[in-house]
């Protein structure tokens, strides 16, 4: 019946012909698919992110809190995470009574962690002093790049050694080899036995390239404490993990009431994590939707006074042949192409964005985030050209070509 | 025959008022005639054009083109016919702004469902005819108001229709430019068009072979012009 590439071909026309109306229309299209690729690819890069980091340390470890954590209604306890760590009531026994567990534990990295200032000669930084045993070089994943982690004599004795994350090696030696100096943590001096790979950062500047690690011991010895704030604890498989679990649930329990410590498989924790950042993107992708629906309006209060405007144009088309259906599919397939269009510009510059914003955030453009906005971005111009359109193909040709 | 209209009546209801602007009109117009029709504003001339052209419906009467009933037609069928067998020149020539003569031509070609390099060739082919070969790429607002109505009568032929509705065609140029649009009319009769044209300058009807008046809605004249005809009839 029509010929659908006339129709067409007229349609682009009358959008190339008003570039810059034509841009202006775009804009809240452009805004809003934007938005919504470029938060949905944050949300997407962060869990993916995350899930990457959970699975570093291994399926087969269990992290032990110093509160219930699953307190009331089975989510996160309300209790400030800072209050509980600061009444701890894990100690060092828990962490030998579980040592003795030989056929649910493999290993046991307690730690508890402090701010501090770190300097050499001159130098000063700001560090994290985390005291910890020297299975925690394995139990989270901590190679050294150079040295060694210390030894288990080391930690018996409460050797004041220290090995340095990445970034403080570099801010306090530089080009210097740190192995074999001392520097001062807190006034006290400590001899620099090693210094591990570089992690990354994570998100906001929070790295363990800033962090300093020392024997537990001589950690409590310099900040006068005897709790610890965390124990990781690897398990020699998991398959029996609910088994191994209980064993230690059933041990710390011995010592500590129900609600003074938790041990959490790490699979919980990455759900509840990967629960809340997919509530989140989608709460932020619904937000950034309103901008398309305000997009929409945007072309359709474009389009009305395109219709107005065209009104002579429009009934000179409608003398000179066009029949009401080929004016609305005119004006349809003009505000869908002006949407569509602008929907390939968000998605391009959510693409930008998404680069730029790299050196912050793992973000990654999904294909089904594209996908997605292309398909919103089009029905949006359908769904708003329906107005405008069915006026223009309703105008009477004298009418309209009497309009001034 | 090539249009036969009977007894045609065209009311409006303004509010409480039926304003009648054709009044039991009667007229045939035959293959290769060129009609001027005059008339004081409110005569009905404009509305019989509509009327005529199949842009209005009549209240009452018949239409015959080519011997077939038209009346009855819908929007659709109205606008493939008019697409088809008739052109239009307009007073303030309602060419598309921004684009080129060339587009503009092929207008009517777009909603005949040609293929795209036809309209080309047969949009360059009018506008070598009326004498703008050189400005095919112009838009209007690059060319004189005599151009731009060249283009539009370039735009009214290209569908090769039966019949050419002319609304004052010159009414919105100066003398040198009306004349050259009123030639140019001339030329096409010659050729064997067939063209009924609005105006209210006694000298551009002259030019016609036959003259009707219009008044309260009736045909009050009809008759030749008294120039001698510059053309054969029998063409």
């Amino acid at each position: 019946m029509l010929n659908f590439t006339n129709i067409f071909s007229v349609a682009v026309k009358a959008i190339w012909v008003n570039k810059v109306r034509s841009l202006l229309t775009m804009l809240g299209i452009i805004i809003g698919v934007g938005s919504v690729v470029l938060l949905t690819s944050i949300g997407n890069g962060l869990r993916a992110f995350v899930t990457d980091e959970f699975n570093q340390l291994g399926a087969n470890t269990l992290i032990i809190f110093p509160n219930d954590i699953f307190g009331d209604g089975g989510g996160f306890s309300s209790k400030s995470a800072a209050s509980s760590i600061a009444n701890s009531k894990l100690k060092l026994t828990d962490v030998t009574n579980l040592q003795r567990l030989r056929d649910h534990v493999t290993q046991v990295a307690p730690f508890n962690l402090q701010t501090d200032t770190a300097s050499f000669r001159t130098t000063q930084e700001t560090v994290t002093v985390l005291g910890t045993t020297f299975e925690y070089a394995q139990a989270f994943n901590t190679p050294t790049e150079r040295g060694s982690f210390f030894s288990k004599s080391d930690d018996a004795t409460g050797e004041r050694v220290v090995v340095l994350g990445f970034e403080v090696a570099n801010q306090l030696f530089g080009q210097v080899d740190p192995i074999g100096k001392r520097i001062k943590i807190g006034g006290q001096s400590y001899q620099v036995v090693g210094v591990a790979e570089k992690k990354g950062s994570g998100f906001g500047g929070l790295s363990f390239d800033t962090y300093v690690y020392v024997p537990l011991r001589t950690f409590f010895r310099q900040y006068d404490t005897d709790t610890i704030i965390r124990i990781i604890v690897k398990t020699p498989d998991t398959e029996r993990l609910d088994q191994h679990l209980a064993a230690i649930e059933a041990e710390l329990g011995k010592r500590l009431d129900d609600d003074e410590f938790s041990v959490v498989d790490q699979s919980e924790i990455l759900g509840t994590i990967t629960q809340i950042l997919g509530v989140l993107t989608l709460a932020l992708g619904g937000i950034s939707a309103i901008s398309l629906v305000v997009g929409g309006i945007g072309i359709m209060n474009i389009m009305l006074v395109s219709v107005t405007e065209r009104t002579r144009e429009i009934g000179l088309r409608k003398a000179l042949g066009a029949t009401p259906n080929v004016i609305l599919l005119q004006f349809l397939i003009e505000a869908a192409l002006l949407s569509v269009m602008g929907g390939g510009i968000g998605i391009g510059l959510a693409f930008a964005g998404t680069l730029a914003v790299q050196v912050f955030i793992p973000a990654v453009v999904t294909p089904q985030a594209v996908a997605l906005a292309f398909g919103v971005s089009t029905l949006v111009g359908l769904v708003f050209g329906v107005a405008p359109a069915r006026r223009a193909a309703q105008l009477s040709p004298i009418e309209a070509l009497r309009y001034e | 025959m090539l249009l036969k209209l009977s007894h045609i009546s065209k009311r409006y209801q303004l509010g409480d008022i039926t304003i009648t602007a054709l009044d039991d009109v009667s007229l045939q117009v035959d293959n290769g005639e060129f009609v001027a029709i005059m008339g004081p504003s409110g005569s009905g001339k404009s509305t019989f054009l509509q009327v005529a052209s199949m842009l209005a419906r009549p209240t009452a009467g018949v239409i015959r083109l080519k011997d077939k009933d038209v009346t009855r037609y819908n929007e659709v069928e109205r606008a493939k016919l008019r697409n088809r067998e008739i052109g239009f020149v307009f007073q303030q020539f309602n060419l598309l702004p921004r684009t080129s003569a060339l587009d503009n031509v092929a207008l009517p070609l777009v909603y005949a469902n040609l293929p795209r390099q036809e309209h080309r060739r047969r949009s360059r082919n009018m506008l070598e005819q009326v004498g703008l070969a050189d400005r095919l790429i112009n838009t209007p607002a690059q060319l004189s108001g005599g151009q731009q109505q060249r283009v539009a009568i370039a735009r009214a032929l290209v569908n090769d229709p039966s019949l050419i509705f002319a609304d004052e065609p010159t009414g919105n140029l100066d003398t040198v430019s009306g004349q050259e649009v009123i030639d140019l009319l001339k030329k096409l009769h010659s050729q064997g068009k067939t063209i009924i044209m609005v105006t209210h300058e006694e000298e551009i009807a002259g030019k016609a072979e036959r003259l009707i008046r219009f008044l309260d809605g009736r045909i009050v004249d009809d008759a030749p012009t008294l120039q001698p005809p510059s053309s054969k009839k029998n063409n």
